[in-house]
């Protein structure tokens, strides 16, 4: 009989997550009990819960000479890169209820269920963000992706949400599973859960078959999740199908929880595996931004030309992992900045298509015509996105690719120099997609020739205003460095 | 003690389950050959627990069977709604979206 000792839990590190169980828990009561009547105020009431959470992380961030703070064996480790993803994940979380509230409310659909499907899935992203542990990323990975297959079929009786929903769970279901066949072989080398202990055992560098197959089907199992190439198929039909909130939550929040398990499992249990991970990396990358700008040049849908968009950064993000092996920090700090501007960007860019529909009711990049006359100021916010997402100076994405080209070209070795010169073609072939819809919105005239201006409801005008200032400050600054520095991996060995 | 055969036995099942989700028309089917990889995935975690004489994989895998109970659920509802929208549950029909 072994006795039951308790666990010491470090209540502060976790109180994030448990904020926005405890929050959801609170959202669904008042859900049930004041039905109807109660609608109104769920979007606000659940951003409100987003919010609340980012107190912890900010008091747990202002102590940082605590960090990292190991719970569980060090199968959940809270440490400033985890803190910096979660304050990501709630604001976007934030962002994306901002952005359905008029949406849900207008389109006579669940709305209040669909909060909630929010705040699970932002909660399997919390706790992804801190996941060093096969069985825990796994939940989280299932936490996040479940609640969003519901959210892209929401659209009950549209054909085409149906068919996203089908294909986005499908995809999603498969890549699970090849994923935790990977994690299974990978049990077997390490005989241990833990990503440090499966490091340990790994470290020899040698590749028994057992090795090889875990790490290459877990890689894949991820690689469905950020839509690299060739994995990526679902993504276009799902964006476009699905309501176009959830679109920019599957585009920004989910494709960046795929990252951090990616970035979490290659560089904390592959770190001495880099003559594996290092080659197939390089050809997901250069395959996943080639083939995502290509097909983007000749998209007609505006949503389906980000979703093709969104594919081709995810080349760029998935780049410096192709030569993390000499230098795991720069590469971990190069991803995560990419992450946290391509996620300002991105949900901005999904604000102005939403706001456009309102009134074009089209997802034609034609529809943008003559945007100028009747919305002003949200041609702008959308002429800085752009710029922003094909990395034009001023702009925050300008440093996110730099960020990635450093890190490749550090050293001058041939494949990091050789992927580097594949990202630059690929972003100068992005710019004339991207600027062809901002020549749309300044040069070209009205469709229908209706300019009266635009009412915006204030919800989307707060959503366009924070990526707004996040773009533009994180460009003008170049502030983000400074907080991307994770001190925890440039001391490992 | 023989692990081959257990490893084996998983990785016959993983690949009809491959084969089943590249092939099936069906649905309902597909999801059917996605519990295979799944049990294959659990076969390896058990038969991989009892090697090592460690507990973590017994429990890997009743999360596994958890969570896949979740998603089939989740997955039976997507595929009952897109038979109450167009009478047919085959997956190759729902082609609205390309390009």
């Amino acid at each position: 009989m072994i006795e039951f000792v308790r666990p010491h839990i470090d209540w502060h590190a976790f109180a994030p997550e448990l904020i926005v169980l405890f929050w959801g828990a609170l959202v669904t009561i008042v859900d049930l009990v004041f039905l109807e009547r109660a609608r109104r105020i769920m979007g606000p009431l659940t951003g409100i819960g987003f919010l609340l959470a980012m107190i912890p992380v900010l008091t747990l961030w202002d102590q940082a000479d605590d960090l990292p703070r190991v719970l569980f064996d060090g199968a959940y480790v809270v440490d400033n890169y985890a803190l910096l993803l979660k304050g990501l994940f709630l604001i976007s979380g934030y962002v994306i209820v901002l952005l359905s509230s008029n949406y849900m409310a207008e389109g006579d659909y669940y709305d209040s269920e669909f909060y909630q499907l929010i705040g699970a899935s932002i909660l399997g992203m919390l706790v992804m963000t801190s996941a060093r542990d096969l069985i825990s990323i796994f939940i989280a990975l299932e936490l996040l992706s479940i609640p969003a297959y519901l959210m892209a079929a929401w659209r009950k009786r549209d054909l085409k949400s149906n068919e996203a929903g089908l294909k986005y769970m499908l995809m999603g279901v498969f890549a699970s599973g090849i994923l935790l066949y990977g994690m299974s072989l990978l049990y077997g080398a390490a005989a241990d859960t833990r990503l440090s202990e499966i490091g340990a055992a790994l470290a020899d560098g040698e590749s028994t078959p057992l090795v090889t197959l875990g790490v290459l089907f877990t890689i894949i199992g991820f690689a469905f999740k950020v839509s690299a190439v060739p994995f990526h198929t679902w993504a276009p039909d799902t964006y476009e199908g699905a309501p176009t909130p959830l679109t920019a939550f599957l585009a920004v929040a989910s494709k960046t929880a795929g990252f951090v398990a990616l970035l979490n499992v290659v560089l904390f249990a592959f770190g001495d595996q880099s003559d594996l991970v290092e080659p197939f990396m390089w050809i997901l990358a250069a395959a996943t931004m080639t083939v995502g700008n290509l097909v983007a040049l000749r998209q007609t849908n505006i949503v389906r030309m980000l979703a093709y968009s969104g594919i081709g950064q995810a080349g760029y993000m998935l780049a410096p992992l192709a030569v993390y092996g000499n230098r795991p920090a720069q590469a971990q700090q190069a991803v995560v900045i990419y992450l946290l501007i391509y996620a300002a960007m991105n949900l901005g860019a999904f604000a102005v298509v939403i706001i456009a529909a309102r009134k074009t009711r089209s997802g034609e990049i034609e529809s943008f015509g003559g945007m100028l006359r009747y919305a002003p100021g949200i041609t702008l916010a959308m002429t800085i996105f752009l710029f922003s997402l094909s990395g034009v100076p001023p702009m925050g994405g300008f440093w996110a690719k730099f960020w990635v080209f450093k890190v490749l070209t550090d050293g001058w070795e041939l494949w990091g120099t050789l992927l580097a010169l594949v990202v630059a073609v690929n972003s100068v072939v992005a710019a004339f997609y991207y600027l062809n819809v901002a020549k749309q919105m300044w040069f070209l005239p009205t469709r229908d020739g209706d300019e009266s201006p635009l009412v915006i409801p204030p919800a989307l005008v707060a959503a366009v205003a924070i990526t707004v200032a996040v773009t533009l400050i994180t460009g003008v600054t170049g502030l983000v460095p400074d907080w991307a520095d994770f001190p925890a991996l440039a001391a490992a060995p | 003690m023989f692990i081959n055969q257990f490893l084996i036995f998983a990785a016959v099942l993983f690949c009809i389950g491959v084969y089943g989700v590249l092939t099936r028309k069906n649905g309902v089917l597909v999801l059917m050959s996605i519990e295979l990889i799944l049990n294959a995935v659990n076969i390896n975690l058990v038969a991989f627990g009892a090697l090592h004489q460690h507990v973590a994989g017994q429990v890997f895998a009743l999360f596994v069977i958890a969570v896949a109970a979740a998603e089939v659920g989740v997955g039976l509802a997507i595929v009952l709604l897109i038979y109450r929208n167009r009478r047919s549950i085959n997956v190759a029909e729902a082609n609205l979206l390309k390009g």
